[in-house]
């Protein structure tokens, strides 16, 4: 959010450098299932943002201290890699990665019912590949797919999209550009079935008229994303023959 | 500060009271606890304060000193915020690094000084592209009783309005004051079953399903958000935050001026 450069971000005609509308979001690719070993898994890419999530669990919670008698706890852990972002990124966790696995552990505890597995400990991996931002969306959208590619009992999957502003214009999913050069970023994350928000983070300037429009938007964003997340879970467990029409984006 | 367990017998006596809109300290549910605070009390940092919400106490301190700046903003200062839950401010705070709560705490004050833009980076350059000045903001909880985001917040806020640059020192001119444009106040609020209430104390906060903290700036527009805990939080519910937010924001920059 540094907020001023001399990079137009938005035309005379409303489009984005990428040549979106401010209510159009990047390109969604997701699939379920992409790992052997995990217990469920996925990968998302959205814009040039390439996201795996893996998922371990319900398992023995270690370590032993963590373990509530009467529910499973939810550990997460994002992580961006070396080679994600423009500089090397130095391995290991920093502060935001630290925030972001909280947040991200909180919004999907809200689903999970975790009072089926006590004592247990569902462990959920986010790994970024590329970084274009939005990856704690990006991340949130690949765990939920993930959790539900694992069979975790779920009340609903989660979808997360950022909302924003940029040269004065209330956008649907920030680019990087328009992250860096912008004016604020909405990161959300709703239950679809309630509308319930489970992730809400903020940042820049934003008058209530347009948080409330970003707000909207980012909810119609994660509804997109929504339908995309259980055709990929359909696209994985439809067994040949069977009707699939669920077509990805 | 999420570990903390509270009997069912309180929950269920302060949710009772909420039903009839009161609280266990007698406050109605948007009313905030007493704000106390004393300014440069740190004589050897450069800005200091210590700040009292209710019973929550916290100190903090701003230390300017000279250094190289970020690469992609050679001309600008560097801010850096940090907060710790020391052992003598609760029971269920251990020393060592800090934790995710701590980072997180952080972070979302870091974010509402930052984002606001109440330093004005751009006047604490040296030496275009060399020197420039790094204002660390480091927090201590002392007193931990409820809603440490704001308590926190507040004192990080006076801190950097007390807060001289020390040129002198560093043979760099005269002392200046920190430059300050304009005072971001966060407002938290708490969901209990149904229920929204501004400022929770201890109990409240353990027993809430979530959290919103929401920093706004002297023209009441938005600057920063972070909503918290495990529970969800609806769209009218939302709203009424920001009103709170806005509502709030303004009597606090009137007591502490």
């Amino acid at each position: 959010m540094s907020g001023h450069s001399d990079i137009v971000l938005v035309d005379e005609k409303g489009i984005r450098i990428d040549g979106r509308t401010a209510e159009e979001h990047r390109h969604v690719k997701i699939e379920a299932g992409v790992l052997k070993n995990a217990d469920g898994s996925a990968y998302v890419e959205i814009g040039k943002n390439k996201v795996l999530a893996a998922v371990y669990g319900p398992r023995e919670c270690h370590p032993r201290h963590l373990q509530n008698p009467t529910k499973a706890i939810v550990q997460c852990k994002y992580n961006m890699e070396a080679y994600s972002v423009g500089d090397r990124k130095r391995p290991g966790n920093d502060r935001r990665s630290i925030e972001i696995s909280k947040i991200t552990a909180e919004a999907l505890e809200n689903v999970i019912l975790t009072g089926l597995f006590p004592r247990a400990s569902i462990d959920v991996y986010i790994e970024i590949l590329q970084a274009n931002a939005g990856t704690r969306c990006a991340g949130l959208t690949a765990a939920s797919v993930a959790l539900a590619d694992a069979g975790i009992p779920m009340r609903d999957i989660i979808p997360a999209m950022a909302a924003g502003k940029a040269d004065g214009h209330v956008l649907l999913d920030l680019n990087k550009e328009e992250d860096n050069y912008g004016q604020a970023d909405v990161p959300l994350a709703i239950v679809p079935s309630t509308d319930e928000i489970v992730l809400l983070q903020m940042d820049g300037n934003m008058t209530r008229e347009e948080f409330d429009r970003a707000i909207e938007m980012a909810i119609g964003g994660c509804k997109e994303l929504y339908a995309l997340q259980k055709a990929a879970l359909k696209r994985q467990y439809t067994v040949d023959g069977e009707e699939d029409d669920s077509d990805e984006q | 500060m999420s570990s903390e367990i509270i009997s069912e017998i309180r929950r269920d006596y302060i949710v009772n009271l909420l039903k009839e809109g009161k609280r266990t300290d007698g406050r109605g549910v948007t009313d905030i606890r007493d704000i106390k605070f004393e300014v440069g009390l740190i004589e050897s940092a450069d800005g200091s304060a210590k700040v009292s919400l209710g019973e929550t106490t916290v100190i903090a301190g701003v230390k300017i000193i000279p250094g190289t700046p970020f690469p992609d903003t050679p001309n600008s200062g560097v801010l850096t915020t940090g907060a710790e839950l020391i052992p003598m401010a609760h029971a269920s705070f251990e020393s060592g690094p800090p934790g995710e709560d701590a980072i997180e705490l952080a972070r979302v004050v870091d974010r509402g000084i930052r984002e606001s833009g109440m330093i004005d980076v751009s006047k604490l350059c040296i030496t275009p592209g060399q020197e420039v000045w790094m204002c660390y903001i480091d927090i201590y909880v002392i007193d931990y009783c409820g809603n440490l985001f704001d308590a926190c917040n507040l004192a990080a806020v006076l801190a950097i309005k007390n807060a001289m640059v020390p040129a002198e020192q560093y043979g760099k001119g005269e002392n200046y004051p920190l430059p300050v444009t304009c005072t971001p106040i966060s407002v938290t609020a708490a969901k209990i079953g149904k229920d929204l209430i501004l400022d929770p104390n201890f109990d409240e906060e353990h027993i809430a399903s979530a959290r919103l903290t929401i920093a706004t700036d002297d023209d009441g527009n938005f600057r920063a958000m972070q909503k918290g805990g495990q529970g969800s939080i609806t769209l009218d519910e939302l709203s009424s935050c920001l009103d709170m937010a806005v509502e709030t924001g303004i009597k606090i920059r009137k007591i502490i001026g």
